[in-house]
């Protein structure tokens, strides 16, 4: 077993009664492909929630539904109280509070570290160019790069860019913050530091839904673990149970692949 | 031997074996070699020059040229030198080359961006239309412009009226012409002062945005303020530019401005048959930028609209800008097809008549490479400036 549990202590859990995402039914097709089969998922504000399982279960298809990156072709969306339809007002007043850390950063290279930050903040919010400069500082801060706000993404590391796109995000205040497989196009040793932002943001009672297929990050932050495969739920609970007495076949085989080494 | 630490180690390979020295000698002798041709073509040139009783130099550009020109932008007339006739040819390949550019760009761009449009028509048609003028050579095009569309046009007396103000006819396309009076003047001052301050409400207006966050629409207001403030001076000052409407008289047009067919066609085939290249170009520069920057801009809530301008325009524009250089080259230098329809441009007036007259082959062939060399070279700095700006910086 991973040895990092015995490490960090798990952080405290925030999750209040309200729910902020409610997915019902939730079907989508690639063509002929049936990808998301029948999913329901309820998150609480202030939970975290961490999603595993194979390449090609869908799991990264899911979170992108949540933002609307994917649509979806039946069943329910409701985040933060509106319904995420086909209509691009509603699109864009959820995209405003969710934010969403992908696997190859995709910061915009023509921009600064700091333009990046600010683009958002400035165009969709309409925050003075100042007052957006001081957030953007504080989120650089927060992810310990506020010396490179001058340089451009190329001039990053794998780790700092990954950790830039977490602070730009962060900087649109956003309600849920969306992880897909942060870290699985880094190298081992920019894994940490990126992992250490992401269990930092969890302390400070972030809502958080994350595809990933570090276990230790799991086991430290998550409230529930979701493992898909073939497109479906096939599991869900607490890390404790999920992890030390996996219920489903499919599940434990996972694990055994995942935490062999 | 060099026992100082602080120099570089001599080389103790033979002379012939050396790499420095080798390349050394060949350079020498490429040198020698070209310096021997280049000074026996010129001898031979001189020598024959001299047997057939040709003088050199460029005294001739001095003598009067005698014959004219259908289209000229700067003064001209046939008792003017040989001189002048190469400013009028270059003025009109500058003239055709400069709009050609212009339109071959804005129809380059529209059309590049729908053909990825999402609606199956506008992409189908836009499709169709780079298919088809990217592959038939352009002086067919030409041809079929000046030939088949303009040449088919009525009579002066049977012309096309757009609005009884523009005429168009076989002989081109004649439009009034402004005739600036008594005050006209105040109406280009009040448009000058309009731009002033536009530039000042953008400047006004980013400053604001800096402050409040506020968002100013500057280029609708700007651009009411630049086009509506001449037209009220204009309309209040009692319209002091007056307009020579052409008429009709006997078989001809009298008054106004006529552009002539061969302009006509020329531009619309470099523009059109360009532009196809453009559109490509474009394209690939909009394919080239990554779905996640598109993904990623999306996923911060930014309206498509403001996806394009601020994440992928920018960065399609260094991919775009050096083949986009290379069209424009090719533009101006394929506008000296001109002289297979009698455009005037420099190669048909200073290559063409000029030469004829004067049999001074070596300089006026000379000349004419030389400007053509300096224009290609021109733009490319200019776009090479431009792309500097826009490139990426890593490392």
């Amino acid at each position: 077993m991973n040895s990092e549990e015995h490490i960090i202590a798990p952080v405290e859990s925030a999750a209040a009664d309200e729910d902020i995402i409610i997915v019902r039914d939730l079907n989508k097709w690639f063509g002929q492909f049936h990808v998301l089969k029948s999913l329901n998922l309820n998150v609480k504000k202030g939970e975290r929630i961490v999603i595993c399982g194979p390449s090609g279960s869908g799991k990264s298809t899911f979170i992108r539904c949540i933002n609307h990156l994917e649509a979806h072709q039946r069943g329910e969306i409701i985040v933060d109280g509106v319904v995420l339809n086909e209509d691009l007002k509603n699109i864009e007043a959820i995209r405003r509070e969710v934010g969403m850390v992908f696997q190859h950063f995709n910061l915009f290279p023509h921009l600064s570290v700091l333009e990046n930050c600010l683009l958002a903040p400035i165009w969709v919010r309409k925050t003075p160019r100042k007052e957006a400069i001081e957030i953007a500082m504080e989120y650089l801060e927060r992810v310990k790069i506020p010396e490179q706000a001058h340089k451009y993404p190329g001039q990053l590391s794998g780790g700092q860019q990954q950790r830039v796109a977490i602070a730009r995000s962060l900087c649109m205040k956003p309600k849920i913050m969306l992880f897909d497989e942060p870290t699985s196009a880094l190298d081992p040793e920019m894994i940490k530091e990126v992992l250490d932002v992401m269990i930092e943001l969890a302390g400070s009672g972030m809502t958080m839904l994350c595809v990933t297929h570090e276990m230790g990050f799991a086991k430290t932050v998550a409230d529930r673990v979701i493992f898909m495969d073939g497109g479906e739920c096939v599991e869900e609970g607490p890390p404790q149970s999920f992890f030390n007495n996996p219920q489903q076949p499919r599940t434990r085989e996972f694990l055994d692949q995942i935490l062999q080494h | 031997m060099n026992s100082d630490p602080s120099l570089p180690p001599k080389s103790s390979v033979k002379p012939w074996n050396d790499p420095r020295v080798r390349s050394a000698v060949f350079q020498i002798l490429a040198i020698l070699a070209v310096a021997w041709v280049g000074y026996s073509l010129f001898q031979n040139t001189l020598t024959n020059m001299a047997s057939r009783g040709i003088s050199t130099g460029f005294g001739f550009l001095d003598s009067s040229a005698g014959f004219g020109i259908v289209m000229s932008l700067i003064e001209y007339n046939e008792s003017m030198s040989y001189g002048r006739t190469f400013f009028v040819g270059l003025a009109n390949t500058l003239l055709v080359s400069g709009l050609g550019i212009i339109f071959a760009t804005i129809v380059g761009f529209i059309v590049g961006v729908l053909r990825l449009s999402n609606n199956w028509l506008i992409a189908r048609l836009a499709l169709a239309y780079i298919e088809i003028f990217r592959n038939i050579p352009l002086l067919l095009q030409i041809f079929f412009w000046y030939f088949a569309v303009l040449g088919t046009l009525p009579s002066p007396r049977q012309s096309v009226s757009i609005g009884e103000v523009a005429f168009l006819n076989l002989r081109g396309i004649v439009l009034p012409k402004p005739i600036f009076e008594a005050g006209s003047g105040a109406v280009g001052i009040v448009l000058i002062i309009a731009i002033i301050i536009s530039l000042a409400i953008a400047r006004w207006a980013k400053r604001r945005q800096a402050a409040t966050g506020q968002f100013f629409p500057v280029l609708p207001v700007s651009a009411a303020l630049i086009l509506g403030a001449p037209i009220i001076a204009y309309f209040a000052l009692g319209s002091p530019i007056g307009w020579d409407v052409p008429a009709l008289s006997g078989f001809n047009f009298r008054g106004g401005i006529t552009v002539i067919p061969e302009l006509g066609a020329l531009l619309l085939a470099l523009t059109l048959y360009t532009a196809s290249f453009i559109a490509e170009i474009v394209r690939s520069g909009i394919i080239s930028v990554s779905r996640g920057q598109t993904e990623a801009a999306a996923a911060l809530g930014l309206p498509p609209r403001r996806v394009l301008r601020l994440v992928i325009v920018p960065q399609a524009l260094r991919v775009i800008i050096p083949p986009l250089t290379s069209q424009y080259l090719n533009l101006t230098k394929n506008s000296s097809l001109a002289t297979a329809i009698g455009y005037p441009d420099l190669v048909n007036v200073f290559m063409g008549t000029t030469l004829n007259q004067t049999g001074q082959a070596v300089e006026i062939v000379a000349i004419t490479m030389a400007v053509y060399l300096t224009i290609s070279l021109s733009i490319s700095m200019l776009m090479n400036i431009y792309n500097r700006a826009v490139a990426l910086k890593e490392r």
